[in-house]
């Protein structure tokens, strides 16, 4: 006997314990099989892009702290590279050096809660989590040593830095970075050949090296899916071409491999964290600016390696002193668009672990 | 004769039976439900603190010594909660549910033995009737998903039929093996029996009936019911104040209630040198139940389907080799050689698990890079 069955529409979200935030899913289900699934995104709106365009241009520097509240260093670094692009503003060396320590410690801090969370999501109770926070600790600790911020840190400026670093700040650094990849250790014998965790990932959500292309995917979930695409390697910024790193590519493009591809991307932030410390110079960390501080006419697109992917900015000037225009490329809003192609046929309990092997910021997709 | 039937013999002696058969009756009732109620507090407790050690933090320690009356202020606040019913749900069923869950996990300890002659009702099917008692539970479950007319209830509702169905199999399946060593579906019977405790004799049984409970108990890796990751609290997403307490008590009297039957049917109940009976039941009875809080904080959870799978293709078949040579060993080894029974089913359960873990795979269509 063949039983009638139809398929039913399951709201995932904006309120469910594993969104990463307020992202909403219609998800069409035939039992517990995912038929198709509709993002409904915009629960986090702020209009960053528009208040922008009302502030000057080193008063936008908090603004984009808050699009990945994740990453905020490396949200300010892409920031301010874009607006010395379009001014033509050499910065200072010590600068350089201090900017790359942050946004490799905001990488690996980053990186740490995306796997933490992703476990999460596979269901191992809060316990990842927590000792990923563990280290993360360390790194917040570190940037409220500059800064006194540990979340929103507003710590690069137009030409440089805005603090130089305090005489404890060395130390610790060292002391993290020595005992870093021993917990990098830890956590791949705690995880990675675990059996539950390897049933659950492996061959799950494949992405297609050519869909990852075409959607125009970056970071870590390009990465997972075979292409060696790094911004750092590919189009080199601030001083990243006088260090030796290697960019982690997966083969599959599973759940697992882009795991895989954060877990070694720590391994070689700490690498470059130790090279920069070591050759950090003596000197200026800021130019003088002009006040008022205005950029010449015509646009300019400035684009970092986040740790999510590729984090662009696009400004506008009309010499004035603040952007006539200033647009956010966030690379997880972009990395989302391949959510459907990924989860269509697999069960919920693998919705919620695709959705997470992503690992998106609300703050930044919804702007 | 029971510590309840002396009890009922000396009271027979000063008033009419009857009277000395429902005074006897009641007092073992209100004993034995103060004292699972309370060890369920104190459990409730011990696996916040114990989670909170393995989660590298402190877990609750401000109110009493210890934290130890952090249950109790807990329970205050889920008491004095709004009952809330959602307006579409099917009213009685939803008022109904966390009775018909609460109800059969206090009912099991009717025939846990927990010293010698302390047992409330000494069945001589007492392991009959907790395997009849414990799938009621099933029946409230999926009472409160379809009653609460909410899609996640519902999801965790179907996923709860499809679960306990078929975990009760391996776990009937390797009580068999200990009943047919023990002669007896009797609990305290089984536990005279174990001269040598049946872990060491039986340690695939063991295993199979500990993952089963763990499944039957809706433990992590097995807690899809209530996997919070996935559809938010599974059944009980619409209880709130007193019902939600009950469903939350069910649960821990439900894993205080497989860790006494687990004692009593593979560790040898309350038997032990030195320490008094009693202390070593809940010597055990903790360390069963602090392996089920170890697995919670270490193991992500299986997916609804690998669950199945699991269920149809690991334990049962291993269940079933293990049921034909306990039942050969019954026939011509116990009585003579009882160490060579243990050799064999310590080297059986070896040799079955590592062919398992080669022959069946979880993920299937797992990529290889």
């Amino acid at each position: 006997m063949a039983l009638k069955t139809e398929p039913f529409i399951l709201n995932v979200g904006p309120q469910h314990p594993s969104t990463h935030g307020v992202f909403r899913m219609r998800v069409t289900l035939d039992g517990e099989v995912v038929v198709d699934v509709e993002p409904v995104i915009g629960y986090l709106h702020r209009g960053i892009e528009k208040l922008a365009e009302s502030r000057t241009y080193t008063q936008v520097i908090p603004l984009t702290d808050r699009l990945d509240y994740l990453a905020s260093m490396t949200n300010n670094f892409g920031y301010v590279l874009a607006v010395e692009k379009l001014a033509g503003i050499k910065v200072p060396e010590r600068a350089e050096h201090l900017r790359v320590i942050m946004a490799e410690l905001m990488r690996i801090s980053s990186h740490l809660m995306a796997v933490g969370f992703f476990l999460n999501d596979l269901g191992a109770m809060m316990t990842p989590v927590l000792y990923m926070w563990r280290e993360r600790e360390k790194i917040m600790d570190l940037f409220e040593m500059v800064c006194g911020q540990r979340l929103t840190y507003n710590y690069m400026r137009v030409g440089g830095v805005s603090h130089d670093i305090p005489e404890e700040f060395l130390p610790a650094l060292g002391r993290f970075v020595g005992e870093m990849p021993r917990f990098i250790d830890e956590y791949e014998q705690l995880l990675s050949q675990n059996e539950i965790l390897l049933a659950r990932t492996k061959g799950v959500g494949i992405l297609p090296r050519a869909t990852a292309i075409n959607i125009a995917a970056s970071g870590p979930v390009l990465r997972a899916s075979g292409v060696k695409w790094d911004i750092r390697k590919a189009d080199p910024y601030s001083i990243y071409e006088r260090f030796d790193f290697e960019v982690p590519v997966g083969m599959a493009g599973d759940c697992y491999d882009r795991y895989w591809v954060r877990i070694q991307e720590m391994r070689q932030s700490v690498r470059i964290i130790e090279q920069a410390v070591n050759q950090l110079p003596r000197g200026e960390i800021c130019i003088k600016l002009p006040k008022p501080f205005r950029l010449p006419s015509g646009e300019v697109y400035g684009h970092i390696e986040a740790p999510k992917g590729e984090l662009g900015f696009y400004l506008v000037s009309d010499n004035s002193i603040a952007p006539y225009r200033f647009h956010v490329r966030p690379p997880t809003l972009i990395n989302l668009t391949a959510l459907r192609d990924m989860v269509v046929g697999w069960k919920i309990a693998d919705l919620i672990v695709i959705f997470g092997s992503i690992d998106v910021c609300l703050g930044e997709i919804d702007r | 004769m029971t510590l309840l039937e002396q009890f009922q013999d000396w009271l027979g002696a000063i008033s009419p039976d009857w009277v000395a058969y429902v005074i006897a009756g009641v007092v073992g009732i209100v004993v034995i439900l103060g004292f699972v109620l309370t060890l369920v507090i104190v459990f409730i407790w011990y696996e916040r603190r114990l989670l909170g050690r393995f989660q590298i933090r402190l877990g609750p320690n401000r109110l009493g010594p210890e934290g130890i009356f952090q249950p109790i202020a807990t329970a205050v606040k889920i008491l004095l909660k709004e009952d809330i019913i959602p307006e579409r749900a099917d009213k009685f069923v939803h008022w109904l549910a966390p009775i018909v869950v609460f109800t059969p996990v206090l009912m099991v300890f009717a025939v846990v033995p927990f010293g010698k002659g302390v047992i409330l009702a000494d069945l001589n099917v007492g392991v009959l009737y907790i395997v009849a008692i414990s799938s009621v539970s099933a029946v409230g479950i999926y009472m409160a998903g379809w009653g609460s007319n909410n899609k996640y209830a519902l999801i965790a509702a179907m996923r709860t039929v499809a679960q306990i169905v078929s975990y009760e199999l391996p776990v009937v399946l390797s009580i068999l093996g200990v009943v047919l060593m023990a002669g007896s579906l009797s609990l305290t019977k089984i536990v005279d029996a174990q001269n040598l405790p049946f872990i060491v004799m039986q340690p695939l049984g063991f295993l199979i009936f500990f993952l089963g409970a763990l499944a039957e108990m809706n433990r992590c890796p097995f807690d899809l019911l209530e996997a919070d990751s996935e559809i938010v609290a599974g059944y009980h997403t619409e209880y709130s104040g007193m019902k939600f307490a009950m469903f939350y008590l069910g649960e821990y009297g439900h894993a205080l209630a497989y860790a006494c039957i687990i004692t009593a049917l593979f560790l040898g109940g309350w038997r032990g040198p030195v320490l008094p009976p009693f202390l070593w039941f809940v010597v055990k009875v903790i360390a069963i139940f602090s392996l089920i809080v170890w697995l919670r904080a270490t193991l992500p959870r299986l997916r609804v389907d690998q669950l199945m799978a699991f269920a149809w293709k690991g334990l049962f078949p291993m269940a079933l080799v293990n049921l034909l040579v306990v039942a050969i060993e019954v026939l011509w080894l116990v009585e003579l050689l009882p160490w060579v029974v243990v050799v064999v089913n310590i080297a059986l359960a070896g040799i079955l698990i590592l062919a398992w873990s080669r022959l069946f795979v979880l993920g299937k269509g797992r990529v290889e890079v």
